[in-house]
């Protein structure tokens, strides 16, 4: 076998390319390329084009606005006062003292709610959150009463007047513990339980069959643990009621205005159009900024209450502590194989911690989310997944990490599970995996759990990322190591993504459907505007979105301006999250701009005086088929829509797409990455890491390698650094930067990237998401490189993070340590 | 809270103020100043999205009192751009995308203006030390790098007089 040398045939992959020579592209199966598709110029800077980005200049000079940023005429100042307790009754709030103070206006309480009957809200996922408790709390660092002031100072001063008597409940902090029902943690609920919900998928039967069969079982019990996406900007809100107007603005950080705003009309009563949430520039979301948290609430009923604005600013311990967390999965995951080493099934038994309450950001039917993709990359027989979810004394989990809806949880088993197979039956991880694939023909591929995947070319991806690292060589460079007693591991992810939800039949979130939009308007000079129901937190949309109407349009790219994230100017939308905006708003530009382009035909045909059926459309123009010297740019279409538009024809050019998508987009990719491993010390080096990603047509090559680095560094951190702790009395231990520990960029390898390109043949222009590609499939490569050193040794799991201290009692069990 | 009379000098423009002896800098900065473009992501001093220059180095505002920069001279993202033009650290980030969500961008700015003003041709690892105070959760920081490296380079390009003719 031989994986490196480029000159060679590609023995392995060869059997899969090259079959996609589709003519036309009639076929479904699609073909794989590794040059990304240009067909404007530059000055138009469409699809394919490197572009700066267009956002930039404003964040570069310090003139963005967050917001923090926002500042209001008579603007008072909201501070938290938190319960010290994970689980305790609440005897007494004593807020006199505050009161007292200069410059406090308000302390409000659960009771103060209550009067409004807004002391509960509704989560994500329709189960019921506390927005301030009356008599208990069920997790540390729980809202329980807010300070209103002038100042942000006095504010924190009255938090420390305020009150309050507890008593000390016992606390649940162990899901396996909860499952007994001996300690209750919502006693408001009617079944006295700590159950929440039992989820299947697949065919139990036909697995049962499967592993009663195979030759070769291997079984794990893998945990990912809670982690927090802290983002560098924290949550916060500037509410701004006006009474004589009775309109509430909401300045917010939220990654779904539009959603958000139906929320509040529903739960305050407030009508929806009195009601703006403007989403300004977000200092980074990841999944965080999804939910409404207590806070917000509050500071909204408090300008409400008071006819003032109120600004709300969490800071960064009231962040981690507090606020949505990803994860805190169990799995009980077992792979099997036939004789032959191939995957014939897979089954699972998990168990989910939600905290208090199960305010996941899922889509409604799909309570663990998108998790049943896990039967990943590989072609098997069956597949059956077991799910309960269980109340604990810890805030609500099940928000993404930079993920969409579950997946990190599924590829990681899947990924490590395959790995195990694999050393378990001696055959090299590469090879086991592309002997395992769902090959490129069998596209569109149909799951054992039901899932479409609508285009792959997964031997293309891994073929490509062991050339690019020298995989052969790697592997003679670990074993001279290793006969020299030195610790080094190559690990191999082939993960599958599912992102872009989604069609309307299944996706919804409290019903809402998660449709997405664009609407863009062509001024008569040729210049654009166009508006999204998405919303940007540093992925760029304002460029990329320019370059799908450029694309389209034959606009220059710096011509059209882009808008999101003020419910009062931008068409409804779900907003963006889970990989969701290019599949989905990206395919509402397009068809929004084919909307445009259909109808500049008919004002072109008016102005060139032929039928529309003479022209054809050539990047910028409709031109007469035959004689090109005859045509209209779409600025001068732009203009005669304004001036000369044909007598039965509306003025103007512009157009709205509510793009429902018909599918899913499943982005894929191979990561290998290259460890050393410190015998003294158990310190993990990432040496190498090479991570070809396959998301469709790319919109612009920039800005694909920065969402791929940073979503790789969002794989390394939890695979080696973060998770949020607490102590059996429920108390977060991680309530800092010096204790949760992001990467800086010391600790962060040099990635090195590249992609193969199998477009979406659903999607209008061939592309799927790609922002949390890079946080799903990094973990596995990194655990699976450090079992991968030490399997000699007996090594066969580390959950992540794979912390020194894990690494070293590893070694030291084995008797290696130095 | 007793008030003290301050006069800073930021961004070459003297300021003279009554603050309370425990305000922030950062706070001084954003909210009596209206300079925005320094933010705050942590409260432990980590995170470095608060990073400013005092007289000649770099602090993290929020861990500084504003009577402390009393007499003081302050550089804030807002000064680095001169005579409207962009700084070459600011033409990196744009050109080399070293930003994304753009909250940590100001404060990296400023940690990467520092070591080239002391170190005008630092090694990879040098400026990866150098910002490794300043947290970026979107980037990766490989971008950050290579826009520090294209500053390094073009700050060292000899000037038009320079060139022997």
């Amino acid at each position: 076998m031989n994986y490196h040398d480029p000159h060679k045939p590609k023995h392995l992959a060869d059997r899969f390319e090259n079959k996609h020579a589709v003519p036309n592209g009639a076929s479904a199966v699609v073909a794989t390329t590794e040059t990304v598709r240009v067909t404007t110029p530059a000055d138009i800077g469409g699809m394919g084009h490197r572009m700066k980005r267009k956002e930039d200049p404003r964040f570069i000079q310090g003139k963005g606005r967050y917001v923090d940023d926002i500042k209001l005429p008579g603007m008072l100042y909201m501070d938290i006062v938190r319960s010290p307790y994970a689980h305790a009754k609440i005897l007494n709030i004593d807020a006199s003292a505050a009161l007292a103070l200069d410059g406090v206006v308000a302390v409000i309480t659960g009771k103060d709610l209550a009067a409004h009957n807004l002391h509960w809200m509704p989560t994500l996922m329709s189960d019921t959150q506390m927005v301030l408790p009356i008599d208990k709390v069920v997790y540390y660092s729980q809202e329980v009463a807010c300070v209103i002031a002038t100042s942000r100072y006095i504010a924190a001063d009255a938090v420390e007047q305020v009150m309050v008597d507890y008593e000390p409940l016992d606390v649940v902090v162990d899901p396996y513990q909860a499952l007994k029902d001996e300690t209750l943690v919502r006693d408001d609920k009617e079944l006295k339980t700590n159950r929440i919900w039992h989820w299947e998928a697949g065919d139990k039967e036909a697995t049962d069959k499967v592993f009663a069969a195979a030759a070769h079982v291997v079984k794990e019990h893998i945990y990912l643990p809670r982690i927090h996406v802290a983002s560098i900007e924290t949550c916060g809100m500037v509410a701004n009621f006006t009474p004589a107007t009775g309109k509430m603005q909401l300045y917010m950080t939220t990654q779904a205005p539009h959603a958000i705003r139906t929320v509040f009309a529903l739960v305050s009563g407030l009508p929806e159009h009195r009601i703006q949430v403007i989403s300004p520039d977000i200092g980074g979301g990841f999944g965080g900024k999804v939910p409404v948290y207590p806070g917000y609430v509050v500071c909204a009923v408090a300008s409400l209450l008071l006819g003032k604005p109120v600004k709300w600013i969490e800071d960064r311990s009231e962040n981690l502590t507090a606020d949505s967390f990803a994860r805190d999965y169990h799995l009980e995951a077992e792979l099997a194989a036939d004789a032959n080493g191939k995957i014939t099934g897979l089954r699972v038994n998990g168990l989910a911690d939600h905290g208090c309450a199960d305010a996941a950001a899922n889509p409604s039917k799909f309570p663990a989310g998108l998790f049943s993709i896990c039967t990943g990359s590989y072609d098997m027989q069956a597949a059956h997944i077991n799910f309960d979810a269980v109340y604990t004394n810890k805030p609500p989990g099940g928000v993404a990490y930079r993920c969409s809806f579950r997946v990190t949880e599924a590829v990681h088993m899947i990924e490590r599970l395959t790995d195990i197979m694999a050393h378990e039956l001696g055959e090299d991880p590469a090879a086991f995996r592309m002997k395992n694939f769902i090959p490129a023909d069998h596209f569109p591929y149909k799951s054992p759990t039901g899932w479409e995947y609508d285009s792959g070319n997964y031997h293309a991806a891994l073929q490509k990322a062991l050339d690019m690292i020298g995989y052969d060589a790697l592997r003679q460079e670990q074993a001279e190591k290793r006969a020299r007693g030195e610790l080094m591991g190559i690990g191999i992810s082939s993960f599958t993504e599912v992102v872009g939800a989604g069609p309307a039949k299944d996706y919804d979130i409290l019903g809402i459907k998660m449709f997405d939009s664009a609407e863009i308007r062509i001024h008569p000079t040729g210049k654009a505007i166009a508006r999204f129901g998405t919303k940007s937190q540093g992925q760029g949309h304002e460029t990329t979105y320019a370059q799908i109407i450029a694309e389209e349009l034959g606009l220059p790219m710096a011509d059209v301006d882009v808008e999101e994230g003020d419910t009062d100017t931008a068409p409804y939308g779900l907003g963006t999250y889970a990989s969701r905006s290019t599949p989905t708003a990206g395919a509402a530009a397009v068809m929004a701009s084919r909307k445009i382009k259909a109808k500049a035909r008919k004002i072109a045909a008016h102005l060139l005086e032929v039928s529309e059926d003479d022209l054809e459309w050539n990047i910028n123009k409709w031109q007469v088929k035959g004689s090109p010297e005859q045509a209209k740019t779409i600025q001068e279409i732009a203009f005669a829509a304004y001036t000369n538009h044909p007598p039965d024809v509306e003025a103007g050019l512009e157009a709205t797409d509510y793009y429902n998508p018909p599918n899913l987009t499943f982005p894929f990719g191979s990561y290998i990455c290259v460890v050393d491993i410190d015998k003294g010390t158990g310190e993990v080096h990432v040496r190498r890491f090479v991570a070809i990603d396959d998301c469709g047509n790319i919109i612009n090559p920039l800005v694909v390698e920065g969402q791929v680095h940073g979503g790789l560094t969002m794989g390394l951190a939890p695979a080696l650094y973060e998770e949020i702790v607490y102590d059996e009395n429920g108390q977060c231990l991680t309530g800092t930067f010096a204790d949760y520990l992001l990467p800086t960029a010391v600790e962060s390898p040099k990635w090195e990237t590249g992609h193969t390109i199998t477009p979406s043949p659903h999607h209008p222009i061939g592309a799927k998401g790609v922002g949390e590609s890079p946080t799903v499939g990094a973990p596995p490569a990194i655990a699976n490189a450090v079992v991968d050193a030490l399997w000699h040794l007996g090594v066969r799991h580390i959950d992540i993070p794979i912390t020194p201290q894990k690494v070293w009692q590893a070694l030291r069990d084995a008797g290696v340590t130095d | 809270m007793s008030q003290h009379k301050i006069t800073v000098t930021v961004n070459g423009q003297a300021v003279t103020q009554e603050v309370e002896s425990r305000l922030l800098l950062v706070h001084f900065i954003r909210e009596n100043l209206d300079l925005t473009g320094t933010h705050i992501g942590c409260d432990t001093t980590s995170c470095g999205a608060c990073t400013i220059s005092l007289n000649g180095r770099t602090v993290k505002s929020c861990t500084v009192f504003a009577v402390q920069a009393n007499g003081g001279e302050i550089e804030t993202i807002e000064g680095v751009a001169q005579g409207g033009q962009l700084h070459p650290l600011q033409e990196g980030f744009w050109e080399k995308h070293g930003l994304q969500c753009g909250y940590c961008t100001p404060g990296m700015i400023m940690s990467a203006k520092h070591l080239l003003a002391h170190n005008p041709d630092p090694s990879e690892m040098e400026i990866r030390q150098a910002i490794s105070g300043n947290l970026c959760r979107c980037t990766g920081y490989n971008k950050i790098v290579e826009a520090i490296q294209y500053a390094a380079a073009k700050l060292n390009q000899p000037t038009p007089e320079e060139v022997p003719a």
